[in-house]
């Protein structure tokens, strides 16, 4: 009987903290939603209201004609996109060479792109800065992507190459018997088996990308060039804070993301916690 | 950048040795021209009175370091810089594990609730600054009227506009988007544990409390460490949240090492100084990251 109410208490108190989880996590996100409905009188209104009524479009058309945010998208579209590839490519060959070529430094290796990973960026965004003036770079997708690209390699070859070493022996073995070469069992065997892993670890350099302000703020100085990061923190009137406008776009880039988020939900724990938790 | 040198210079006719090495090339050259590089470029130009105003460019030894150690800028970033990384890690590891905890038991919607989870740490951080921004308006914010209409506040607040509250705001953010990341690394860490010892330890009579902190916390400890030690290193260059919502200010009292070296680097353009900023702050990084990282292997080999 002392059990069964225990466990009655103890259903109440997991009932209570999953709900504050809940409340804490997507609240701020679902204000900002009702908060991009809503005219900009009754965004000042002494009460907040809750339910957007009347509801109004204006911060989505102010978003998008007068602010030409669909420019920022683009860029970051491009940009993020290019940098996707280029990690998976790049990753996906150091992890194969790493994991399944017999390379005796490879925990030495491993450990220095590691440590790579662990510089400070504001530490890199100065010289890098003045390399890409030099090179003409400024205000160039190519500037973004080549720095974008290293900053995601770590991670990337990190987890593929854990996924990698999940593959029996056996298989480089068969291949090997059926004429395949080296390049051959990474693109034709490899590759192919490794599609969820790539999946996940190519949505995290792609939200990497998406997200990263520092150096887009640095390197780009024209709409033709500026990422989402930069366009959302330039949004500021002369003589007020356009809230509506700003909940707006928030929305715009961040709902893609959660949906995302959402539906390869379990790939993204499992890739972000293969690092800390097998470490 | 070494690596490829090696590659190229293996002879042509033994080229199937070479493969692994050749397909390690992209990688060193991607992180030794975006990473190594800069990084000792950084050191040496940390040497220079390097600026683009006044178009200096000497070298000038160990003067900068020196500026540095007299520098009341400096220290007060790095003294935000400190609390910012020693508050927002603590209360991110408690309230992670709080959740882990509960995260790890079994009941209906708890993939709805780990899925929620996942819209902070996805949402960009410079939305999550303008968002903070907006709840903690000092006028029109709800946050404020959420404390007015509970009674525990009599005025409306200035958060992130006024000296005292703007530190404590920029927490709260950095709170709010990464503790649940910080929860689901723990849960993971839980997970590997044997279930049947916390069952073990029940039978002879633990209570639940006692479970978690005689037989889950130790199993968990290098988990615990290694969560913090990465979370703690990720908030020392704090930039995104406070560029946004405060830029430094009311009065630079939120302004931290990294935002200092930015507006060093780009708003007044002296690369030489702003480069000694941000090298002192690698340089502090790397001795908090062995010094941590000493204090973890001492931990798990005592644990053994």
């Amino acid at each position: 009987m002392i059990g069964r109410r225990r466990t009655a208490s103890r259903q109440a108190l997991i009932f209570a903290g999953a709900t504050a989880i809940l409340v804490w996590s997507a609240a701020p996100f679902i204000w900002q939603l009702s908060t991009s409905f809503q005219d900009d009188k009754a965004l000042t209104a002494a009460t907040p209201s809750f339910w957007p009524s009347p509801g109004t479009l204006d911060h989505y058309y102010n978003v998008f004609a007068a602010k030409h945010f669909q420019l920022y998208v683009l860029n970051s579209i491009i940009v993020a996109g290019l940098t996707t590839l280029f990690c998976l490519a790049i990753g996906a060959m150091a992890a194969f060479s790493l994991s399944r070529l017999r390379i005796k430094q490879r925990f030495g290796i491993l450990i220095t792109i590691l440590s790579v990973s662990m510089f400070p960026q504001i530490a890199l965004v100065g010289p890098l800065y003045l390399i890409a003036a030099n090179l003409g770079l400024l205000d160039t997708f190519t500037s973004l992507v080549i720095t974008y690209v290293a900053l995601g390699l770590p991670l990337v070859t990190w987890v593929l190459f854990g996924y990698f070493e999940t593959f029996p022996r056996e298989l480089d073995e068969a291949a090997r018997m059926d004429g395949i070469g080296t390049i051959g069992l990474l693109v034709r065997i490899i590759v192919p088996l490794s599609a969820p892993a790539l999946v996940t670890v190519g949505l995290l350099a792609f939200i990497a990308a998406w997200n990263e302000f520092m150096f887009a703020l640095a390197f780009t100085s024209n709409i033709e060039h500026q990422t989402i990061p930069v366009g959302i923190a330039n949004f500021t009137n002369l003589y007020y804070v356009p809230w509506g406008d700003i909940a707006a776009a928030s929305v715009v880039v961040t709902l893609p993301l959660i949906l995302l988020v959402l539906f390869f939900q379990r790939h993204i724990i499992e890739g972000l916690t293969q690092g800390a938790v097998k470490g | 950048m070494r690596l490829g040198t090696v590659a190229a210079r293996k002879p042509r006719n033994r080229w199937p040795d070479a493969t692994p090495w050749l397909l390690l090339v992209p990688i060193a050259v991607s992180l030794g021209t975006v990473s190594v590089y800069p990084i000792l470029n950084g050191l040496w130009l940390s040497l220079r009175n390097t600026s683009l105003v006044s178009q200096q460019d000497d070298f000038v030894g160990l003067l900068n370091y020196g500026v540095l150690l007299g520098d009341d800028a400096f220290w007060n970033a790095w003294r935000h810089t400190l609390v910012f990384t020693f508050v927002s890690t603590a209360l991110e590891t408690v309230i992670g594990m709080g959740m882990a905890l509960l995260l790890f038991e079994q009941f209906t919607g708890r993939s709805l609730i780990r899925a929620a989870m996942l819209v902070p740490w996805a949402m960009p951080t410079v939305v999550t600054s303008k968002m903070f921004g907006w709840l903690f308006d000092g006028q029109h914010g709800v946050v404020n009227w959420l404390l007015l209409s509970a009674g525990l506040i009599r005025d409306n607040i200035n958060w992130y506009g006024s000296v005292d509250h703007a530190l404590g705001t920029i927490i709260v953010a950095d709170v709010w988007k990464t503790t649940p990341f910080m929860a689901l690394l723990l849960l993971a860490g839980l997970q590997t544990i044997d279930g049947s010892l916390t069952e073990a330890a029940r039978m002879d009579g633990a209570k639940t409390w006692q479970a978690f902190l005689y037989v889950r916390l130790p199993m968990l400890w290098s988990t615990l460490l290694i969560a913090g030690l990465f979370r703690a290193l990720d908030a020392f260059r704090v930039f995104d949240l406070v560029y946004v919502l405060t830029g430094g200010g009311p009065a630079d009292s939120t302004e931290t090492l990294s935002t200092l070296s930015y507006k060093t680097l780009f708003s007044t353009l002296q690369f030489g100084y702003g480069s000694t900023l941000s090298t002192a702050m690698f340089i502090t990084e790397a001795i908090i990251a062995v010094g941590f990282a000493v204090f973890i292997v001492r931990q798990l080999g005592r644990a053994r």
